[in-house]
């Protein structure tokens, strides 16, 4: 369920959805009838014209795992995947509506529990095999299949009882649900409609997690968007090429992608990506730091750089929550006893400088958060929730009245001391890969010296960081960081149930421990099946102010989507969500008189 | 200069060296984890004698720094704020070596911050950082090469001393230690030590640390300096007129260790230094927020840093005096040992 990316824990479930608005420049959907071609019910894309032909070559940060849509999890894997697959309807990331794709329309009945979805005609797989209503069938009953563990199938899970599919003929389905669905068809974002007549041997004979390895032969592996498979050289690159059955076209009615080719070359490390960069070995890269940001400022030839505005990532501070009875060390049951007190939270909270956070680790690239919806999402954000200044004053009276008290240390510091005489000491876990929450943590540190609490930060390597949260347990305090894939709260469904296995704090617990925790439990499943924008904004905005007031995490700060493209290419408009470059792909082309032949 | 003159000359550049390393606190304007926020990766300031108008003044000033607007690390000179440079100023709290409490600071300025060498990213003054992370890191240098010298002193003389199988034993044990791929197995061995380690302990462990992993070199010298010693022709009299082991070792035997034992010191301390060095970068050594050279360095990790900022360089280039004087120091003791050798 969690998407692994540049030691962020990236949150999954939320494919569908997406509401905020964004940037201009987003390209709309023009139905242009196809004169030459009447059989092909083909897709017509505003934008600047572009030249075709060309490759580009982008950086991931490893390699995919797999390229098949159906288990995918980790970041490279979505993104390659998303140049190679399409969706019945897809969410515009530019403008976060969504918009109708390998569907031509989408009805839904007045009590929205049938959407009625009708296939464009004449559409081919990568492969040249037409697609008809019998492979969204086929599609769906894997993803629904309890025994393929697909990462989807929760989301196609709506009032206790799967979604049903029905073939009406072999262009009409009907889509079935057992409760009003809040978030409507952006379900079907990011649910890639398979070819039955590739997967359905293996899927019949169990084999499913031995497809869509990288080193498939480009012949065996197909879909339905802008590139297909054209050649995987282990631990250097993977290389797509242009799908010359794809369904959308310009406004001049040239088919789409104008691109050749697609490189993902396997660069490991943030530093080394912009090393490439620069010495033009890849066109593009997104997920900047404020940092190479303005080291790629400085020295400008030849790329454009773009702050987007901000992303939907939010890192935060959390205490270790879990009910640890049993094997609980008495060291760390002692420390939970603070932890657990709403005003030892809260003080922490009042003594961040969220404002130097922002300041000195995103070099003001980015914005403060009290809340865990950023500013970037404007439709969903709860502006009620007060933007509290500092105060080391409120956070002492807040400790004050919790029982804690100071005494003067050795050095002559204040040391804070518990009702019992304990000295408040912890240690704030953090990701050594993620230069930027190491900077917050030390900065946390400093901020939370100044009360009296001596704390130390510890940067562990990331995986056995999630190990030490998400199964020992053994930890004090974290800092981490989570990345919507969309705006609407669905996507953060499992971080704020009790019971969601990325309920950080305190993950899958039984019964809710806390009464806000239930009230937090009982308002998002409501806002799940409510249709209405304003009801569900009303619950999810009462989900944020219990968030701000309990605590649970310390929202810190959330950077700035920055990225950066060679001069040469056109139509680059990034989105402040993901894929933040390559959302228009089909779009990208490579301007005249750049000539990149011969690498 | 004679060879006395020559090894005094060098321990009086080492000892004050180690001098204003020891009372950092004094000579430190600042306490090293005080951040300004305001002020992250701050150039080095320049001190001025001669003012706008021309004028010249006896005492250094300078202009404290203004961020440029709209920028991040982009400063300007305040050149309407000449700030004059205080010498014996009251300033941060500190122990003089570790015992003493005082809060006077060799130079500091009232209203505004006098970063020598810059800031570094949480706006904490270079300067003091170099000289208080110089504590850790000759500390360690020092402690580890004692914890070495006594190792390589024992094993090399029970070695030498008694030979035959014990002599065989310690042997291929030191070429074990010396085959060993040391750097990957203190990187594992971090893996199975405690989660959070206190400033102190992660100290005492990089000084165990550094200390057992090279006492390989020192053993074997010393077991040829042992094995030539005991066939010494007063150590065969002492012996046949029945002088026990205990007695052989102490008054004959060790004494003539003790040149070898000077030189290598001379010559471990500054490799241990960079020991320490190697692993804080590599994030094995005393944790965020303290000082070492290790871990300051460990900031050019960072690619933007490496390209943008170049006095977080400066730690590496502290270190060259202490290498160069221990080098000094070094071949002073040869010669002052072996005088005609060297003739």
């Amino acid at each position: 369920m969690r998407n692994f990316k540049a030691g962020s824990i990236h949150n999954w479930r939320l494919l569908s959805l997406l509401l905020v608005v964004a940037c201009g420049a987003a390209p709309t959907m023009i139905a242009v009838p196809q004169l030459g071609a009447p059989k092909e019910d083909l897709l017509a894309l505003s934008g600047e014209i572009g030249r075709p032909g060309g490759r580009l070559v982008v950086s991931l940060r490893a390699e995919p795992k797999t390229l098949d849509p159906v288990l995918a999890t980790d970041a490279p894997s979505r993104e390659v995947i998303a140049a190679m697959q399409a969706d019945l309807v897809h969410i515009n990331r530019a403008t976060q509506l969504t918009e109708p794709a390998l569907a031509k329309s989408v009805k839904v009945s007045s009590d929205g529990l049938q959407y009625t979805v009708t296939l464009r005609q004449g559409l081919r797989f990568s492969d040249g095999k037409p697609l008809d209503a019998d492979d969204v069938l086929f599609t769906f009953r894997v993803y629904l299949d309890e025994s393929v563990h697909s990462p989807q199938r929760d989301l196609l899970i709506v009032g206790g009882k799967p979604i049903n599919v029905r073939k009406l003929d072999a262009r009409t389905l009907v889509f079935e649900f057992a409760k009003p669905y809040g978030v409507g068809d952006r379900v079907f974002d990011g649910l890639a409609i398979l070819p039955r007549h590739l997967l359905e041997k293996p899927y019949q004979e169990g084999k499913m997690e031995q497809i869509g390895m990288l080193s498939t032969p480009a012949n065996q592996w197909a879909g339905l968007g802008p590139f297909r498979l054209k050649e995987y050289v282990a631990g250097q690159r993977l290389i797509l090429e242009r799908n010359p059955y794809y369904w959308k076209t310009d406004t001049k009615g040239s088919r789409l992608p104008y691109l050749d080719e697609l490189v993902f070359l396997f660069v490991p490390s943030a530093d080394a990506q912009v090393l490439r960069f620069q010495s033009g070995d890849t066109d593009v890269i997104s997920g900047l730091g404020a940092e190479n940001f303005s080291v790629l400022s400085r020295q400008k030839t030849g790329y454009t750089l773009a702050d987007a505005g901000p992303g939907l990532e939010y890192n935060f501070l959390f205490f270790n929550l879990n009910d640890l009875s049993g094997k609980a060390a008495s060291e760390l049951a002692k420390k939970q006893r603070w932890f657990r007190e709403v005003r030892f939270r809260q003080a922490v909270s009042a003594a961040v400088d969220r404002e130097a956070l922002v300041r000195l680790v995103y070099q003001g690239r980015g914005a403060a958060l009290w809340g865990p919806v950023t500013p970037g999402n404007r439709r969903w954000v709860d502006a009620k929730i007060a933007h509290q200044p500092r105060s080391l004053d409120q956070a002492r009276q807040l400790l004050r009245e919790a029982g804690f008290k100071w005494t003067s240390g050795a050095s002559g510091d204040s040391a804070l001391l518990d009702a019992e005489g304990n000295p408040v000491e912890f240690s704030i876990l953090t990701s050594s890969s993620n230069a930027d929450r190491m900077k917050m943590s030390t900065l946390i540190q400093d901020d939370l010296k100044q009360l009296g609490m001596r704390v130390q930060v510890v940067p562990l390597e990331f995986r056995s960081l999630v190990d030490r949260v998400m199964q020992t347990k053994e930890y004090d305090a974290c800092v981490l960081g989570l990345v919507s894939f969309d705006a609407d709260p669905n996507s953060d469904m499992t971080v704020w149930l009790s019971s969601g296995g990325t309920h950080l704090w305190n993950p899958s617990q039984a019964h809710p421990a806390t009464p806000w925790e239930s009230e937090i439990d009982r308002l998002m499943e409501e806002q799940l099946t409510v249709t209405s924008y304003e009801q569900r904004k009303r619950l999810y905005d009462r989900v944020q102010e219990i968030l701000a007031e309990f605590q649970p995490m310390i929202f810190l700060a959330s950077p700035n989507i920055l990225v950066a493209a060679r001069n040469t290419i056109g139509n680059f408009h990034p989105a402040v969500v993901e894929s933040y470059v390559l959302w228009n792909v089909e779009q990208l082309y490579v301007r005249s008189g750049a000539g990149r032949s011969g690498r | 200069m004679t060879e006395r003159g020559k090894l005094a000359k060098w321990l009086v550049v080492l000892g004050a060296l180690h001098g204003v390393i020891a009372c950092a606190g004094f000579f430190a304007p600042y306490d090293p984890l005080e951040q300004d926020r305001e002020r992250p990766y701050a150039p080095p300031m320049k001190l001025h004698f001669r003012d706008a108008q021309g004028r010249f003044h006896t005492r250094p000033f300078f202009y404290p720094l203004r961020m440029r607007e709209g920028s991040f690390d982009q400063y300007d000179e305040d050149i309407v704020r000449a700030m004059p440079l205080k010498f014996f100023a009251d300033g941060s709290n500190y122990k003089l070596l570790g015992l003493v409490p005082s809060h006077l600071h060799l130079f500091g300025a009232s209203r505004a911050r006098i970063c020598l060498l810059g800031t570094d990213g949480y706006g904490r003054d270079q300067f003091s950082r170099i000289l208080y992370g110089g504590q850790v890191s000759l500390l360690a240098g020092l402690l580890g090469a004692g914890v070495t010298l006594l190792f390589g002193l024992g094993i090399g003389t029970a070695a030498g001393y008694y030979g035959g199988w014990r002599d065989e034993v310690l042997m291929r044990l030191t070429e074990l230690f010396l085959a060993l791929p040391w750097l990957y197995m203190l990187l594992g061995l971090r893996a199975f030590l405690p989660l959070s380690l206190s400033p102190l302990e992660a100290f005492l462990l990089i000084v165990i640390v550094i200390g057992l992993v090279g006492w390989a070199r020192p053993a074997r010298l010393i077991r040829g300096v042992v094995l030539s010693a005991k066939e010494r022709d007063f150590v065969r009299a002492a012996r046949g007129f029945g002088a026990p082991d205990g007695y052989l070792l102490l008054r004959h035997v060790l004494p003539e260790t003790s040149s070898v034992l000077l030189t290598q010191a001379a010559i471990l301390i500054p490799q241990y230094v960079l020991a320490e060095m190697t692993l804080s970068f590599l994030g094995l050594g005393v944790p965020e927020p303290q000082a070492s050279w290790g871990n300051l360095l460990a900031n050019l990790q960072q690619y933007s840093v490496l390209m943008s900022y170049w006095w977080m360089y400066l730690p590496a280039v502290a270190m060259v005096p202490f290498f160069l004087g221990y080098l000094g120091l070094a071949s002073a003791l040869q010669e002052w040992a072996n005088p005609h050798k060297w003739k």
